[in-house]
C-alpha cells in the first residue's frame, strides 16, 4: 500500500535505507567502472547497463527526498543537491562525470607520467613527460638569456619582491618612500641590471630576453606607464576644452577598436617607416610603447567610469574651496574615483598580463613563445600538451592570485557611502 | 595689466592656449611622421597608393568561403580574409552566448554542485590567456585525434579526424524560393506579434503567439518543399584511399582544425565573461519585483518572461556588447595558428609580398574599427529598444 506513496516522514524507515542502497549501488558501479575498468552490472544488457547507474541513483535520490525528516544531514543534502527531480538528475550527472574523469587525469598527470631522466627517450609511460619541462625549465623562465648571467635577472626580481614584501610591514610614512623608490628609481636599476653594458656587466641584447621573466618585465613596465597615461586620457575625455576632448576621444576609440595583434604588427612593420632613415628603436621598446598605449585606452575608460560615478557635489565643493583644476582632480576627485573602479583597474591589468604572450608576432618569446620553440625542437617533438598545460598553469596561478588580491583590496578600501 | 587680463580674467583666451598647443603638437607629430614616411618610401622606390589591390595576389589560401585562387587580386584576398574573420566571430558569438547563459544561470542554481562547477569553469577559463587556450586546442588536443582512416564517425554521416571535421554538404535546388519563404515567415511572425500585442493591450486577450509563430516558421518552408519544387539532398563524405598509407575524405564539407580550435577557444573564453554578466544581470533584479509579480498572480514562466528577463537584459546587454566586440577583435589571434583570417592573409602574406606596410596596416585597422563600430551601433539600437519606455 505504502509502496507508491510519496516519500515522507511516515515511511522514512523503509524509504531511507532503500534509497541509500540504490545510491550506493549506482555510485559503486561508476566508481568501479572508472577506476578498475570493470562493469559490475555486467549481467544486464550492454545498452541498459550504461544508463543503469543513472537510473538507480535517480530512484535512490527520489526515495530519500523527505521533507523535514528530522535528520540534519539528510535535510542539508536534500536542500542543496536534491531539491527536485531535475536537480537530482544534474547532481548525478555532475558526480558521475567527475568520478569518470578522475582516473584518466590522474594517470596522465601523475601515475603514468615520467619524472626521472634527461631526454625524451626516458619518457616511456603513457602519461605526461614532465622531463620536458624539467630540461627546458631554465629556458622557459629566462628565454635565451645566457646561463652565466641569469643571476642578474634573479637579483632584479629578488630586490623587487623584497621591497614589495617589506612595504607590507613598515609604517605608512616609510611605505611612501618605498613606493616612490619602486616607481621612480627601481625601473632604471632593474633595466640596468638585466640589460647590462656598464658597471662591468656584460651587455645582453633584448632579443635574448624571454621566458616568464620577460612576461613580468613587460607587464611591470606597461602597468607603470599605462596607468598615468590612462588617467590623463580620462581627464581629457571629460575636459571642457573641445579640442582636448575630441583628441582624447579619438585616441581612446582608435585603440579600443582594433585588436592588439594589429597594433603589434604596426609597431613592427609600419612604425619604422615613420622614423627618419637610419634610426632604430629596439624591438622591445616598440612593443612596450604599443602595449602601453593600447592598455592606456582601456584604462582611460575604466577611470572615466569612476569619474562619472562621483556626485557633482564633490566637484562643486572642491571649487568652492578655491581649488584649481589640477588640485581638485589630484586631491579630491581622483582618490575617490580610483577607489570606485578598483575592480575595473584590476581587470585591465589582468588583461594586460594575459595579452603579453601576443608579442610572439614580433618575434619576442615569453613563456608561450618559448614553449612553441621547444616543442618544435627535433629532439622534443610531440610535447605540446605538457608545454601548454604547464604554461596554462603558470599563467592561471598568476592571474588567479591577482584577481583574488584585487578582491581583497576592494573590500579593504571600500568605505561606507 | 594686459598680462593680468589675459591670464585670469579672459577665460576664453586661457582656455584657448592649452588647446592650441595640443593641436599644434599633434599636427607637427603627424607632419613629422608623414615626411619621414615619404622619404623612406621614396628610398625604397614605392609610392603611396591603393592600386596594388587590383594586382594578382599569386598566393593560395587554405580555407575560403568564396571562390579564390592565386590568380585573383589582393582585393579578393582581403575579402576572403574578412569573410573568414566574420565567420569565426559569428560562430564564436553564437556558442559563447549559449554557453555563457547556461554557465551564468548555473552559477545561481540552488544546486550546490552545479553552482560550484560553474564557478570553477569561470575561474579556470577566465584566468588563462586566450592565446594559450588556442594553442592548447590546436597543438595539443586536436592533434590527438585519429588519422582519416580511423576517424571518429558519427553514424557514418560525419567524421572527426586530425585533418578536420568532415560534415555533409547541403545541396539545394531552388534555394532562392526557400530563402524567400523563410523571409516571408519572419515578416508574418512580426505582424502576428504586433497584432497580438494590440489585442492584449486593447482587450486583454492572450493569443498563443509562440505556437502560431513556430508553426508559421515550419509551415511556410514546408509548403515550398511540397509544392514549389525545393529539395534538399546531402552529399556525405566518403573515405578514399590515395596511396597505400594515405587516406582522405571526398565530398561533404571539411571544417579545418584551425577553425575548430579557434571557435572552441574563443567561445569558451568569452563565455566566462558573458556568464558573469548574466549572473550580475539576474542578481540585479530586486527580489521585490519577483514577489510583486507573484502576488498579482503571474505564473512562474510569466514572471521570468515578463518581469525578470526584461529587467535583467537591460543590465546584461551593454557589457555583453563589449564581450562581442572583444571576441571579434580576439579572433585576430587566428594568425597564431594559421587560420586564414584578415590578419594572416592581408597583414601577413599580402604585406610580405607587396611591402606596403602603411596601406595594408591602415586598411586592416580600419576594417576592425568598422566591424567594432557596426556591432556597437547594432547593440546600441537593441539596447535602446530594451530600455525602459517612460509612459
Amino acid at each position: 500500500m505504502n509502496i507508491i506513496s510519496k516519500p515522507s516522514k511516515e515511511n522514512i524507515k523503509s524509504y531511507l535505507p532503500l534509497g541509500i542502497v540504490f545510491i550506493s549501488v549506482s555510485f559503486l558501479d561508476v566508481f568501479v567502472n572508472a577506476f578498475f575498468n570493470y562493469n559490475s552490472l555486467v549481467f544486464f544488457p550492454s545498452q541498459i547497463s550504461y544508463f543503469l547507474p543513472l537510473l538507480f541513483g535517480f530512484i535512490g535520490l527520489y526515495l530519500i527526498r523527505i521533507e523535514f525528516s528530522g535528520i540534519r544531514f539528510l535535510d542539508i543534502v536534500n536542500k542543496n543537491i536534491n531539491s527536485n527531480n531535475f536537480n537530482a538528475f544534474l547532481t548525478l550527472l555532475t558526480i558521475f562525470i567527475i568520478i569518470k574523469s578522475i582516473p584518466p587525469l590522474l594517470n596522465w598527470f601523475v601515475l603514468d607520467a615520467n619524472f626521472i631522466g634527461n631526454s625524451k627517450d626516458d619518457c616511456t609511460g603513457d602519461g605526461a613527460c614532465w622531463i620536458f619541462i624539467k630540461v627546458w625549465f631554465n629556458r622557459f623562465m629566462y628565454g635565451l638569456y645566457p646561463d652565466a648571467e641569469q643571476w642578474r635577472i634573479n637579483t632584479a626580481f629578488l630586490i623587487l619582491f623584497t621591497i614589495v614584501g617589506f612595504s607590507f610591514f613598515v609604517s605608512a610614512k616609510l611605505k611612501k618612500y618605498f613606493i616612490l623608490f619602486l616607481i621612480f628609481i627601481y625601473p632604471f636599476l632593474g633595466i640596468e641590471l638585466i640589460s647590462g653594458g656598464s658597471f662591468g656587466l656584460k651587455y645582453v641584447e633584448t632579443a635574448a630576453w624571454g621566458g616568464l621573466s620577460l612576461t613580468f618585465i613587460i607587464s611591470a613596465f606597461a602597468i607603470l606607464f599605462c596607468f598615468p597615461i590612462g588617467v590623463f586620457l580620462a581627464l581629457g575625455r571629460r575636459s571642457s576644452l573641445p579640442a582636448i576632448r575630441y583628441i582624447s576621444i579619438g585616441f581612446i576609440e582608435l585603440w579600443r577598436g582594433v585588436p592588439l595583434i594589429t597594433v603589434l604588427f604596426m609597431s613592427a612593420v609600419m612604425f619604422p617607416m615613420f622614423l627618419p632613415d637610419g634610426t632604430f628603436i629596439d624591438k622591445l621598446i616598440r612593443v612596450l610603447i604599443a602595449i602601453t598605449l593600447f592598455e592606456a585606452a582601456y584604462m582611460a575608460e575604466v577611470v572615466r567610469g569612476g569619474l562619472q560615478a562621483l556626485p557633482k557635489g564633490q566637484y562643486e565643493a572642491a571649487r568652492s574651496l578655491g581649488m584649481g583644476y589640477w588640485k581638485m582632480n589630484l586631491l579630491i576627485i581622483l582618490p575617490q574615483a580610483l577607489k570606485l573602479v578598483i575592480p575595473g583597474i584590476a581587470n585591465t591589468l589582468l588583461a594586460l598580463v594575459k595579452d603579453t604572450p601576443l608579442i610572439f608576432v614580433v618575434g619576442l618569446m615569453e613563456l608561450a613563445g618559448m614553449i612553441g620553440l621547444a616543442k618544435t625542437n627535433p629532439k622534443w617533438l610531440g610535447m605540446a600538451m605538457e608545454g601548454y598545460v604547464f604554461a596554462g598553469l603558470v599563467f592561471w596561478i598568476i592571474c588567479y592570485a591577482m584577481s583574488r588580491y584585487s578582491q581583497n583590496l576592494e573590500k579593504k578600501l571600500s568605505t561606507e557611502r | 595689466m594686459i598680462f593680468k587680463k589675459f591670464s585670469i580674467e579672459n577665460k576664453k583666451a586661457r582656455d584657448l592656449i592649452p588647446q592650441l598647443i595640443t593641436v599644434l603638437a599633434l599636427i607637427s607629430v603627424i607632419i613629422y611622421f608623414a615626411t619621414n614616411a615619404q622619404i623612406n618610401m621614396g628610398n625604397r622606390g614605392i609610392s603611396f597608393g591603393f592600386g596594388f589591390l587590383n594586382q594578382e595576389a599569386s598566393f593560395d589560401i587554405t580555407f575560403s568561403m568564396i571562390e579564390y585562387d592565386g590568380s585573383h587580386s589582393y582585393g579578393r584576398a582581403f575579402l576572403v580574409g574578412l569573410l573568414n574573420t566574420i565567420l569565426v566571430s559569428v560562430i564564436g558569438i553564437f556558442f559563447a552566448t549559449i554557453a555563457g547563459v547556461i554557465v551564468g544561470v548555473s552559477r545561481l542554481s540552488d544546486n550546490y554542485l552545479i553552482a560550484k562547477v560553474a564557478e570553477w569553469y569561470v575561474e579556470i577559463f577566465r584566468n588563462i590567456p586566450l592565446i594559450l587556450q588556442i594553442f592548447f586546442w590546436y597543438f595539443a588536443a586536436l592533434r590527438a585525434l585519429p588519422l582519416p582512416e580511423n576517424g571518429i564517425s558519427f553514424n557514418d554521416i560525419s567524421f572527426l579526424t586530425i585533418k578536420g571535421w568532415y560534415v555533409p554538404k547541403f545541396i539545394w535546388t531552388n534555394f532562392n524560393i526557400f530563402l524567400l519563404s523563410a523571409i516571408a515567415a519572419f515578416i508574418a511572425i512580426y505582424f502576428i506579434n504586433s497584432y497580438a500585442t494590440k489585442q492584449r493591450e486593447q482587450y486583454g486577450k492572450q493569443l498563443p503567439t509562440a505556437i502560431i509563430s513556430l508553426s508559421t516558421l515550419i509551415l511556410f518552408p514546408l509548403i515550398t518543399f511540397l509544392f514549389l519544387g525545393v529539395s534538399l539532398t546531402f552529399e556525405y563524405p566518403v573515405l578514399k584511399q590515395l596511396s597505400p598509407t594515405v587516406y582522405t575524405y571526398e565530398g561533404g564539407v571539411s571544417i579545418i582544425p584551425e577553425l575548430i580550435a579557434l571557435a572552441l577557444a574563443l567561445s569558451m573564453y568569452t563565455a566566462t565573461f558573458i556568464a558573469e554578466n548574466v549572473r550580475a544581470g539576474i542578481l540585479g533584479v530586486s527580489k521585490g519585483q519577483k514577489e510583486a509579480a507573484a502576488s498579482i498572480g503571474l505564473t512562474k514562466n510569466q514572471i521570468l518572461k515578463l518581469v525578470v528577463m526584461p529587467q535583467a537584459l537591460r543590465i546584461i546587454i551593454p557589457p555583453t556588447t563589449n564581450q562581442y566586440l572583444n571576441l571579434t577583435k580576439n579572433s585576430s589571434l587566428a594568425a597564431a595558428i594559421a587560420y586564414p583570417d584578415i590578419v594572416l592573409v592581408f597583414a601577413g602574406t599580402a604585406l610580405m609580398q607587396t611591402g606596403r606596410a602603411i596601406e595594408i596596416i591602415s586598411i586592416t585597422m580600419l576594417t576592425y574599427l568598422t566591424l567594432s563600430i557596426s556591432i556597437s551601433i547594432f547593440m546600441n539600437w537593441y539596447n535602446k529598444k530594451m530600455a525602459i519606455k517612460e509612459k
